[in-house]
């Protein structure tokens, strides 16, 4: 009587460790090494295994091990007439001299017992195979009775339920992977997209080749240096991108005009933000702001702009970048009727445009950058790359832009109302 | 020779080797003595003597240690004794037939 309360006490302190340990997290393997014990050490058990199943591979693989020495095997296979056998068995301890008529047992004899291996347990949740454990014999040398079947099944089901959230986990992860492969091809498909847009769009305009590219590498910077996330430098680039897509359905003889083009001509051309927005309205980009770059990249913040003469903070914040990023590119190459300018004369416009047409703090953040560039303080040659080292290594740039960047603060705009 | 590591004072006496369950036996103490007990019988120790006199009290991760420890060394022919085992745990021992593979003393 007092041997079978001592048992009782035992085996629910140990229960109530294997509780705590799977619910502990310390990792799956550890969880295993831990459970292995305590089943063991519950019932004075010699030796043992707790294996996993894949019900694809059809494969038992040790989790676990206590004494079953290097010539155990470490993945063991069952054919659909064991699995079926062990889901009819259910969770209970199945004594391995008695089911020698199953294929299992037939062919992991040899290997069963030399380890002297007594049960074999399969571990069913949810009416699903998810594991088993081996369990060899008991120090006392005594048959396994119906209580330590009884102990085995509760403390088999406590691992169990481990192994089966294991699988769970890793079906989440591995989903979680697909999709993250999904999303990664999905966003090259349209990072391909819009840059062959692009492409196409410059394609119009012999004069401006490669145009649009350029003005997505500037409106890149430009978020750079105000210290974006990636994704929001990202979208700044797809927004300088695609500004222009509007000009695919601007006749190509007013776009190439060599010529300062006439009224009409520029009607014509002055509709390209209007249309652009248009065309990229309807499509689902993963940055919101894209058709509004298209469609206020010519707005000023002096109200002078068009299509909507919009004042300063009336203006998306996007297409206030793009326009910074598309005037410097008209200013720094060349066009039908004109040569490209100097850097520091550029420099020098954008800084008296600042507060008039470009935001200040963009026109600082543009400016900031190529300083670090041309200083070496930072190594990326990105303004080299787009504007070729000669351009960048004329004497003034320097001079021009420490005096740029140490001018006085803009003025602030007068925001009108246009109600 | 003897020397403390972690709560698991051992010596070595040539090819008789005493290494101690520490004050509680559990996972930690147990898996320390395990690789204390697996260095000595690697380097042929013939008879290993596990002193429980500081030990009070022995969890099932312990004993399954203790098990594990036992099987090695039956395996290697060694001799394993337990000595200062206090009366609860001989009950716990002889009830799980830990006793039948040791001498105790």
């Amino acid at each position: 009587m007092i041997a079978d309360k001592n048992k009782l006490i035992h085996a629910f302190g140990a229960l109530a460790e294997l509780s705590q340990e799977i619910t502990m997290r310390a990792g799956f393997p550890e969880t295993m090494r831990t459970s292995l014990h305590l089943i063991s050490g519950t019932l004075g058990i010699m030796r043992g295994g707790i294996v996993k199943y894949s019900r694809f591979a059809h494969e038992l693989s040790l989790v676990a091990a206590r004494g079953l020495g290097d010539e155990f095997p470490l993945a063991m296979s069952l054919c659909e007439e064991d699995e079926r056998q062990f889901l009819t068995n259910g969770l209970y301890p199945i004594d391995v001299d008695h089911a020698r008529v199953l294929p299992f047992f037939q062919v992991y004899s040899s290997s069963l017992d030399k380890r002297s291996i007594r049960l074999f347990v399969p571990l069913i949740v949810h009416e699903e195979m998810v594991g088993a454990l081996f369990l060899g014999e008991k120090a006392t040398g005594e048959n396994y009775t119906s209580y330590d079947k009884d102990v085995i099944c509760a403390m088999g089901r406590h691992i169990g339920v481990a192994i089966a959230q294991r699988n769970l986990l890793e079906e989440v992860e591995r989903r979680a992977d697909e999709n993250r492969k999904l999303y990664d091809e999905l966003h090259t498909t349209y990072t391909d997209t819009v840059r062959a847009f692009a492409a196409a769009i410059d394609c119009k305009d012999k004069y401006t080749e490669g145009h649009s590219v350029r003005v997505g590498k500037y409106s890149e910077i430009i978020a750079q240096e105000l210290g974006w996330q990636q994704e929001e430098v990202e979208g700044a680039a797809v927004a300088g991108y695609l500004h222009d897509v509007g000009k695919l359905t601007v006749d190509r003889r007013i776009i190439n005009a060599p010529y300062r083009i006439n009224a009409k001509e520029s009607a014509e051309l002055n509709k390209h933000p209007g249309v652009g927005y248009e065309i990229l309205m309807p499509i689902h980009h993963p940055f919101t702001d894209v058709p509004l770059a298209a469609k206020y990249h010519h707005e000023r913040l002096d109200g002078r702009g068009y299509p909507d003469g919009l004042y300063d903070k009336q203006i998306p914040y996007i297409a206030k970048i793009v326009n910074l990023a598309d005037s410097f590119d008209a200013m720094t190459t060349d066009r039908p009727y004109r040569h490209r300018r100097q850097a520091a004369e550029v420099i020098e416009d954008l800084k008296r445009n600042s507060g008039k047409q470009f935001a200040p703090e963009l026109v600082s953040a543009f400016l900031k950058g190529m300083y670090r560039e041309i200083t070496g303080e930072s190594t990326d040659k990105r303004f080299r790359r787009l504007l070729g080292r000669e351009y960048m290594e004329a004497e003034s740039i320097v001079p021009t832009l420490k005096t740029a960047l140490n001018g006085t603060a803009p003025k602030p705009i007068t925001v009108l109302s246009l109600d | 020779m003897s020397e403390i590591d972690n709560g698991v004072l051992t010596q070595g006496l040539d090819e008789r080797a005493v290494v101690s369950a520490g004050d509680y036996f559990n996972k930690n103490t147990g898996e320390r003595l395990e690789r204390e007990c697996r260095e000595r019988l690697a380097a042929g120790c013939r008879e290993l003597v596990v002193d429980f006199s500081q030990t009070e009290i022995v969890n099932s991760v312990g004993v399954s240690i203790l098990l594990g420890v036992i099987d090695s060394a039956q395996g290697s022919g060694t001799k394993v004794v337990l000595s200062g085992v206090n009366a609860p745990t001989i009950e716990l021992f002889e009830m799980l037939g830990v006793t039948r593979h040791v001498e105790i003393n």
